[in-house]
């Protein structure tokens, strides 16, 4: 499916289109504390346009910016960061995902939640992103035996 | 929340996914599923819940579409039977 | 057999539009779900956690370990996709 498709109308347009697709994926991450969305939301739009990426530029030409090797790691890392503001959470004598008490030079604990809500929101983002490329690549490298009709 | 407008938001819904199951052509299924969660994704932001209409209209109009696309694509066309 | 399918489907939505007649109904202020925890959540949503967002703040703070299952559900998905479609999967 996917193969080196010379199209110009298909590139340019992606080109323009892709930066402006990531702008808004990134405000929809960090703006979730006040307008709808968050790191779900978020994640799949900024992994939409990986997937715009790939569909007009083909999987070889942009191995060079996402690979499966380094997919798999930042799906790992998005879990990581989630898991780790909990441990480092439960470390400083809180409970876990108890973000009040996680050590950030801030004067209020609402201030202090808020940061840890966004780090969460971070995570997830860049979780889910990372798996929505992976699988569209899996789906779309594997090999059929000529069953394509 | 407009009575007349979640009426008729909800014909659409009604008809997509009738249409969905209905029709032979797996890539047309596919495209009917799409309007089918975008109508879902209007009638959510009429009832208010504004961050699940987001969702459905990211997730299931937008990248659910695309891996049923790379599937179909993978796959075969015509449904069988 | 297509008459057998059809009447299994139209009895399972009438079940499920007969259970429907007891849901309370849209935005009843009196719902259980109203009165219990809501409340809580509105008034004291910005002077614990500073987010306005009320959504968010139940989603990512007072319930973050649904949210830590959500994700964790994902990456099961992604990993899963990976290991049976990859190319040299074995």
């Amino acid at each position: 499916m996917i193969v080196q498709y010379e199209n110009i109308i298909i590139k340019t347009i992606s080109r323009i289109l892709i930066p402006f697709i990531q702008i808004y994926a990134l405000y929809v991450i960090m703006h979730g504390h006040y307008s709808p969305g968050g790191g779900f939301q978020g994640g799949v739009i900024l992994g939409a346009s990986f997937i715009l990426l790939v569909l007009a530029f083909g999987a070889e030409a942009s191995q060079k910016r996402i690979s499966l090797k380094k997919l798999t790691v930042l799906a790992s890392l998005g879990l990581l960061i989630f898991s780790g503001i909990g441990l480092v959470a439960l470390l400083m004598g809180g409970n876990y995902l108890d973000y009040g008490k996680l050590p950030l030079p801030l004067e209020s604990i609402p201030k202090i939640r808020a940061m840890g809500i966004l780090g969460i929101e971070i995570g997830v983002g860049i979780g889910v992103m990372a798996i929505m490329i992976t699988i569209f690549l899996a789906i779309a490298s594997y090999e059929t035996e000529g069953k394509n009709d | 929340m407009i009575w007349s407008l979640d009426f008729i938001l909800l014909i659409f819904v009604v008809v997509c996914a009738i249409a969905a199951i209905t029709v032979k052509d797996l890539l047309s299924a596919v495209i009917i599923l799409a309007a089918y969660s975008f109508f879902m994704a209007l009638l959510w932001a009429a009832m208010g819940a504004v961050d699940v209409a987001f969702t459905e209209a990211s997730v299931g109009a937008g990248a659910s579409t695309v891996f049923f696309i790379a599937a179909v694509f993978k796959t075969t066309r015509r449904a069988k039977g | 057999m297509k008459i057998f399918q059809l009447l299994i489907v139209l009895l399972t939505g009438g079940l499920l539009i007969y259970g429907m007649e007891d849901l309370p109904g849209w935005g009843d202020p009196s719902s259980p779900p109203s009165i219990h925890v809501s409340p809580r959540y509105i008034e004291k949503t910005v002077e614990e956690t500073g987010t306005p967002n009320m959504v968010t703040s139940v989603l990512a703070d007072y319930r973050s370990y649904d949210t830590l299952g959500e994700a964790t559900v994902i990456f099961t998905a992604g990993v899963a996709c990976l290991l049976l479609l990859r190319k040299d999967a074995p």
